[in-house]
């Protein structure tokens, strides 16, 4: 998909290199001179993304200035690992990103399993695949109803939502919850598909792929989303590497990075994931690249549904978990969510508690460097629709 | 600005004709998942109270605390789990690794109450909405984070072992033992069992840590026969052990056998920091009758408080029935005198060879010490009282058990019968098994007794051994009476036992009197039982001791009897087996202590 984007972002004419005046490359802002307002959209805001704020100072209702504050949300998840057993991880690690905690737990998971040299059986590798798929699909239908929602477009967000509750069923068969899964423990998975859910999966797709043609046609083929959201928000090729954007939004003006393709992981090296990117680099560009990787998610979904392995184990034989130690070591795992790169540092001493846990969220760029350098010169109405767009999720930036 | 763009969104009215998703009535059209992780239930017939799930519990939401009704029995502690909904994140890593599969999560997931306290509860026992709902989450038998399965322990082959009296079991080697000892929960189910209360979860963890003088230290401080018990204890700690309920019980007998011989005799008092008699300063005596288990556990710790101490036996060896009643194969002769050398290097005195009552009598020790412990074991026989049972060849299993220890020849039949099904009926069949294997190199002895397989009193690992061993065992026949010919055995009469005790558990076999059988046999060995030998007690002494009407001398819970001098235990008190006489040896000990010390 390389489309040109069919217009450019045309909120301001002002001459913005005189006014304000710039000293050291930052603009003077002086508040007491009436020519500017502060005003903070969050942390109780429909039009950011969770719980944090932008604190943005305006002139008429251009953007000059953004800042993003956190701080809202910390539960300490990291230092909190640091005093459980290993196997009291697992469970923590969900809350980190509540619209998608599965790769969190893969994390987390492959990470103890590294350090301890586990083999996790091939049909527990399967059964992360298809979770871990299952949950890139619920996180993308999420975003829809985010994005059309910040262009005030509610009813898209109700099918999408209502449809991501279809997907959350399918999860609560399977891993017993919906939305803190908590099903990929480490050495393996915790159960096995119930009967009936391959079918019911098969069916869900279906659903999905005619919902998604409802939303190509009321969303992405929309004459008041293109303009809004085209030329929004345009991420340049040389920012990909100075603020080290992953995921869509990097993928969005060419970079060609997709963990799943450069370092395969559980069952990706052997599906055929597909390089999706756009060399735009705008806001509608990242819309239409994830609705691509949603029907790649569906397409591996139906893949993944037919090649899991009937008979086998679900989980590698682990120590009694109440006394495991894992030998000193130290190890980072990343997998690619819907955000982007997603990763875990870890690091053992030999006891039965991890020394240190470092969760890597792609929203910590994306929400306060990417999101303040983007944020300028734009309108204020705009600034939900750009957080959105950038798929940013407060509670991944305060592990 | 296409045109496209402008009407497509219009199709946006396409869905106010499609029929809503809602569900209007969910708490009845939408039931959880067969699987989901709702509100807690546990089953109060599984659950033993381990608290291994408050132990994993990762919010500390789950407390186990006393609920009515529950009693504390050997292998449950009575106690139960009680959540808090207040902090439990439903992750059901408590169902997951409950060892008793007793915690299970209901599919239901709504429940309203206007009171707080309601929240904190405890399943099974508290009256919940949803104790009838179906079961949701439960631990896929695919998935353990606990480990069911014992380490195997390195046995002799039976074809290497059935002519000889080396010892059969191995032991484990470091790795092994690490490994074992990782399966513990330390749920300390096993500590209030145990009769000597010994803290069994502390020297796994010792022995995880690889810090074995640690360990061993924890075992001389409730046990001084870490060798003995680590070979031949009843180990009703494995019988209570958690995982005992849904896969193998932790091998703890084994465990404590490996801390014991990985430490040389010569570091005993180092590691122990022990010292020699003479550097204390106490100066009263105690007289021990009998170098069994429980004597040389209440000499111990008697010592090492700093008593004078002298053991007075019978037999040329210490030991006791440890010695003279269990076969080398199980417990090597060695193994009994590296605990019993430590002791000596303490100052306990062991006088050989002289029997109280006919060399020194009581009346006498109490004259010349200031308190008397008196565990003389169970060394008599007991006959089955049948016709042709007082004829020379029949024997008592006892007496030729310590034969075979004292070193003196035996003269064994070709054809052996042995009446009995307990741990010494095993051994003395396997015993004289061996003996026929090296006198006419084959084996023909059966052992009989009234319980049926399943029943039959002996340790299991001791009826597969003494079969690979090619004895043969039938068990639920009754004795009827010994055919005598020409004044030789020719062989005993025995009927079906249809069962041993009636309903009230009272002994009381019932026969049926038209199964019989003959089982062929020149020589037959009486195994049914112990008795004592109390002759070393005067009649003076008798008449101020109170008996229980099974004959045994009434003791208070320190083991001292009615003459306050006189402390009793070991086998003629509680068991009969070697850590009950340990148990005894040391709390009587402490009451030693307290008598002299008032």
């Amino acid at each position: 998909m390389n489309k040109q984007s069919e217009c450019k972002y045309s909120g301001y004419s002002a001459d913005r290199a005189k006014y304000p005046e710039k000293k050291d490359g930052k603009p003077v802002i002086d508040l007491d001179s009436h020519k500017f307002t502060k005003i903070w959209q969050g942390p109780q805001h429909p039009g950011v993304t969770g719980n944090m704020s932008v604190e943005i100072i305006i002139n008429g209702d251009e953007i000059i200035q953004a800042q993003t504050h956190v701080g809202y949300l910390h539960r300490a998840f990291e230092k909190l690992m640091e005093r459980r057993k290993y196997i009291q991880c697992f469970p923590l690690v969900c809350r980190i990103c509540v619209p998608e905690p599965d790769t969190n737990e893969y994390c987390v998971s492959a990470a103890m399993e590294d350090l301890a040299g586990i083999v996790v059986p091939e049909k527990a590798e399967w059964l992360r695949t298809l979770n871990l798929e299952m949950s890139r699909i619920a996180s993308y239908l999420m975003w829809i109803g985010g994005q059309a929602g910040s262009l005030g477009m509610g009813a898209i967000g109700q099918w999408t939502v209502g449809m991501r509750d279809f997907w959350l069923d399918l999860f609560e068969e399977m891993t017993g919850g919906r939305v803190y899964h908590m099903y990929m423990i480490p050495g393996g998975v915790r159960k096995d598909l119930p009967d009936g859910f391959i079918e019911k999966a098969r069916n869900l797709v279906i659903r999905t792929r005619k919902l998604l043609k409802d939303v190509e046609n009321t969303f992405l083929s929309n004459a008041v989303v293109k303009s809004r959201l085209q030329g929004l928000g345009v991420i340049t090729p040389a920012m990909v590497d100075e603020y080290g954007i992953v995921g869509p939004n990097a993928r969005s003006c060419g970079k060609e990075y997709d963990i799943r393709i450069n370092n395969p992981y559980v069952k990706y090296g052997e599906l055929d994931v597909k390089m999706i990117t756009s060399t735009v680099g705008d806001a509608y560009a990242r819309a239409q690249l994830r609705y691509e990787d949603m029907h790649q998610s569906l397409d591996l979904i139906s893949e993944i549904l037919e090649r899991i392995p009937k008979d086998g184990a679900i989980q590698a034989k682990l120590p009694n978990v109440l006394n495991w130690k894992i030998p000193a070591g130290q190890t980072y795992i990343k997998a690619e969510s819907t955000r982007g790169e997603h990763g875990f540092y870890m690091v053992s001493d030999g006891s039965d508690k991890p020394r240190r846990v470092f969760a890597r969220g792609a929203s910590y760029t994306h929400a306060i460097a990417v999101l303040e350098k983007l944020a300028e010169n734009i309108s204020i109405s705009d600034l939900a629709a750009l957080m959105v767009s950038l798929h940013t999720c407060p509670p991944e930036i305060e592990r | 600005m296409k045109l496209k763009d402008v009407l497509s969104p219009l199709r946006v009215w396409e869905r106010a004709a499609q029929k809503p998703w809602t569900i209007k009535d969910p708490l009845n059209d939408r039931p959880g998942a067969d699987n989901y992780r709702g509100f807690h239930k546990n089953d109060f017939s599984k659950c033993i109270g381990c608290g291994t799930c408050e132990e994993i519990c990762q919010n500390d939401a789950i407390d186990i605390v006393p609920v009515e009704g529950q009693e504390t029995v050997d292998g449950d502690s009575g106690l139960r789990p009680r959540i808090d909904y207040g902090r439990c994140c439903w992750c059901a890593l408590c169902v997951d690794v409950c060892p008793t599969s007793a915690l299970t999560m209901s599919n239901d997931y709504t429940w309203i109450s206007d009171n707080p306290e309601d929240y904190r509860f405890i399943p099974g026992a508290d009256k919940t909405k949803w104790q009838d709902a179906e079961t949701g989450y439960e631990r896929s038998p695919d998935m353990q984070l606990i480990n069911f399965d014992r380490v195997e322990m390195a046995e002799m082959h039976p074809g290497q072992r059935d002519k000889s009296f080396i010892e059969i079991v191995k032991g484990y080697n470091k790795e092994q033992a690490m490994k074992e000892a990782e399966r513990c929960i330390e749920c300390g189910l096993c500590i209030a069992t145990c009769p000597a209360h010994m803290d069994i979860p502390a020297y796994i963890a010792a022995i995880r840590d690889d810090d074995i003088e640690n360990a061993f230290r924890i075992l001389y401080e409730t046990n001084p026969m870490p060798e003995i018990c680590g070979r031949i204890c009843t180990h009703k700690c494995e019988t209570a052990c958690a995982l005992h309920n849904n896969g193998d019980p932790l091998a703890i007998r084994w465990l404590k056998r490996y801390i014991a011989d990985q430490i040389p005799a010569g570091k005993y008092q180092e590691i122990l920091g022990t010292k020699h008699l003479e550097d204390t300063k106490l100066n009263k005596k105690i007289a021990i009758i009998g170098a069994g288990p429980a004597g040389i556990s209440a000499a111990y710790y008697l010592a090492i408080m700093g008593y004078k101490t002298k053991i007075f036996e019978a037999l040329p060896e210490s030991g006791g029935m440890a010695r003279y009643g269990i076969p080398e194969y199980r417990l090597p002769y060695d193994q009994i005198d590296k605990d019993v050398e430590y002791l000596k290097t303490l100052g306990v005195e062991i006088q050989y060879n002289t029997r109280i009552g006919q060399d020194i009598s009581l009346e006498q020790l109490h004259k010349d010490y200031d308190a008397v412990f008196a565990a003389t074991g169970l060394h008599l026989g007991r006959s089955t009282r049948i016709t042709g049972s007082d004829h020379q060849r029949v024997y008592f299993a006892t007496d030729l058990l310590r034969e075979v220890t004292l070193g003196n020849e035996i003269d064994v039949a070709k054809n052996i019968v042995v009446i009995g099904g307990g741990n010494v009926a095993m051994d003395i069949t396997r015993t004289l098994a061996r003996l026929q294997n090296q006198k006419f190199g084959k084996v023909q002895i059966l052992a009989t007794c009234l319980e049926a397989e399943q029943e039959m009193p002996a340790d299991l690992e001791e009826i597969v051994e003494a079969r690979e061993e090619k004895a043969i065992i039938e068990p639920a026949w009754g004795p009827v009476d010994i055919e005598i010919k020409n004044g030789k055995i020719s062989g005993l009469h025995v009927s079906k036992c249809l069962s041993v005790f009636n309903s009230e558990g009272r002994f009381s076999p019932e026969f049926d009197e038209n199964q019989k059988k003959f089982f062929k046999a020149d020589m037959i060995v009486e195994s049914i039982g112990q008795g004592m030998d109390l002759s070393y007690l005067s009649e003076g002494i008798k008449s101020k001791l109170k008996f229980s009407p099974r004959g045994r001398i009434e003791v208070n819970e320190k083991f001292q009897s009615d003459l306050k001098w006189l402390f009793v235990g070991g086998d003629i008190i509680e068991g009969p087996d070697v850590i009950h006489g340990i148990a005894n040896g040391y709390l009587a000990a402490r009451g030693i202590d307290g008598f002299l010390t008032k």
